[in-house]
């Protein structure tokens, strides 16, 4: 088998495994398999820039917020439909990221990280401020009937789940495509040695604010399906909080692997479930569990195995 | 025809003034060798022409275009292949895609191209049998080997070296020689080097720097008679 059969079989059998889990997996769990495939888009955008080009950012709420609100005020105040509405999700995404982008990679390192955060903090604040518009810390719930798309009803179960697994499957074999692609490889050699690529001859700054902007971008899809398949938009996506889960989600799952995402999206989803049904400390227990897993599989679950068992892992 | 020249290039640190208005001309083709003491600003002056150092002032010439204002990966993207004095290779990944990467941004999407140009160029400097290695895995010796090759699967016009030989066995420096003798008339080669038989046996001139500023040029013969540049820098070297 090729190097890029195996890939292809590799992520082809886990959208068909999803797919079969539909028919499966009880109803709560079909629905959370929904959530988390959602997530696991923002993950994976996530981890573009942090797993595949080594930008560790603290502030991706600010485009997974600016996907949610793109779509959710242009649905609410503008009365869009939902396609053109997902569409100003993403375009929202993208201005923001391409701005605060080429602002933060004029730094570098904590530099960077402290700016992201402190732009998504602006983000979150802006939100509160133009509460005439976003509802503020309320937020708003998009109507049911205004959540189809073409007319197919995202509201049910069922086209929901697949429209969560349509969207995640085309992000999903879109970045495995490009991190094996010469843009994808330029990102990964900026990841080991930026200082080694620019003298090969790479404009490495002009690869990262690509590399933010498709990021970010991708982050705001998650934001604005998230709106639209769950109905609800509110200022709690803007916080720091939620900069952090796909940090959480990628480390899990394997930093720079393409199932790493998903995986840890997964897991911690479920960590969080469990715990929270034995005690109401379960942020405790999710720690504890966290910690023991960076002591002891510190590439996460997909970069454990890359390590030990399978090494052409993508 | 001269391929590179520089105008007063100077560079000052913060108390340093490590080059001081350097004036020197590089004829296409030539194999040149950059010597002098340790500290004498030689990496300063490479770093300055490959746009990794910026200058505090002066002019750096490239194929008789003014390339003093191009950033560093503009001036590689020209034609001017630059290997580390500190080696610097991609640890993390393989022998093979350390020199595809360094192939890649030429030659682009080609991936059959792109493979051919790695396939030669570490067969080139004895590595394809490593290709699957991780890099970071290698030898010290083999790491320097590896960014020779990074800089061969460029097709530089320019290509330079900074102590290349730098923990390098006998046997290797002897393939090495042998490698830059290949190279010489079709790539310019500018070579760093403190190994005084790889000098002597390869380059058709050499430039003396010492103390920031150019202490003698000329054929290897003149060099080595040169009663300033044994008190500066020879004697010295040899003790
Ligand atoms: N980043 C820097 N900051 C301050 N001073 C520097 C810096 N880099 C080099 N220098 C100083 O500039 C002078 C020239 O250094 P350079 O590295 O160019 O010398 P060199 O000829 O390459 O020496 P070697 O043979 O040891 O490699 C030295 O005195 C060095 O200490
Ligand atoms: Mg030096």
């Amino acid at each position: 088998m090729t190097a890029a059969t195996r890939d292809a079989a590799l992520h082809l059998g886990v959208l068909t495994l999803l797919a079969g889990l539909w028919f499966v997996l009880p109803t709560y769990h079909s629905g959370n398999l929904a959530r988390i495939m959602v997530l696991a888009v923002y993950a994976m955008g996530y981890n573009l820039l942090f797993g595949y080009t080594g930008l560790l950012s603290l502030g991706h709420a600010l485009f997974f917020a600016a996907g949610m609100y793109g779509l959710a005020i242009a649905m609410q105040q503008g009365g869009w439909s939902a396609a053109p509405g997902f569409l100003a999700g993403l375009i929202a995404a993208l201005v923001v990221s391409g701005v605060a982008g080429a602002l933060a990679l004029r730094t570098t390192g904590v530099a960077f990280m402290i700016v992201t955060l402190m732009f998504a903090q602006a983000g979150y604040l802006t939100v509160l401020y133009f509460g005439a518009i976003t509802r503020g810390d309320e937020g708003f719930v998009i109507p049911q009937a205004a959540r189809s798309l073409a007319g197919i009803d995202l509201t049910t179960p069922a086209n929901r789940y697949f429209a969560a697994l349509i969207l995640f499957g085309a992000v999903f074999l879109g970045l495995a495509w490009l991190v094996r692609s010469p843009f994808g490889r330029t990102l990964i050699a900026i990841r080991e040695n930026e200082a080694r690529a620019k003298m090969l001859g790479y404009d490495t700054h002009a690869y990262k604010l690509r590399a933010v902007i498709l990021s970010g971008t991708i982050s705001g899809a998650s934001g604005a399906a998230y709106a639209l398949l769950f109905g609800y938009a509110g200022a709690t996506f803007a916080t720091v909080q939620y900069s952090i889960f796909p940090l959480l989600w990628v480390l899990l799952g394997g930093a720079g692997t393409t199932i790493g995402p998903l995986i840890g999206a997964i897991f911690m989803f479920y960590l969080i479930d469990l715990a929270s049904g034995v005690t109401d400390a379960y942020m405790l227990i999710a720690g504890v569990v966290l910690v023991l897993l960076t002591l002891f599989a510190p590439q996460g679950l997909a970069g454990t195995l890359r390590n030990r068992v399978w090494p052409w892992l993508p | 025809m001269t391929l590179l020249s520089t105008r007063n290039l100077t560079k000052r640190y913060a108390g340093v003034l490590a080059n001081e208005a350097i004036n020197f001309d590089l004829p296409q083709g030539q194999i040149r060798a950059l010597i002098g003491p340790n500290g004498a600003g030689k990496s300063t002056f490479v770093g300055m022409l490959s746009g990794r150092i910026p200058t505090t002032s002066g002019s750096v010439t490239f194929d008789g275009k003014d390339i003093s204002a191009l950033p560093a990966h503009a001036r590689i993207a020209l034609g001017i292949a630059y290997t580390f004095q500190i080696t610097s290779v991609f640890a993390g990944l393989s022998v093979h895609e350390n020199v595809a990467l360094a192939a890649r941004r030429r030659l682009g999407r080609d991936g059959a191209a792109v493979d051919a140009k790695v396939a030669d160029s570490l067969s080139r400097v004895g590595l394809a049998d490593r290709a699957t290695q991780i890099a970071g895995d290698l030898s010290y010796g083999h790491q320097r080997i590896l960014e020779i090759a990074m800089g061969l699967a460029q097709d530089p016009r320019l290509f330079i070296l900074d102590e290349p030989t730098q923990g390098l066995a006998e046997s290797e420096i002897a393939d090495f020689k042998t490698l830059i003798r290949s190279l010489g008339g079709a790539t310019t080669i500018l070579l760093i080097e403190h190994n005084m038989s790889v000098v002597m046996e390869t380059a058709e001139a050499i430039t003396v720097l010492s103390n920031g500023t150019v202490l003698a040029d000329g054929t290897p013969a003149q060099i080595r008679a040169d009663p300033a540049v044994q008190a500066a820098y020879l004697g010295t070297a040899d003790a």
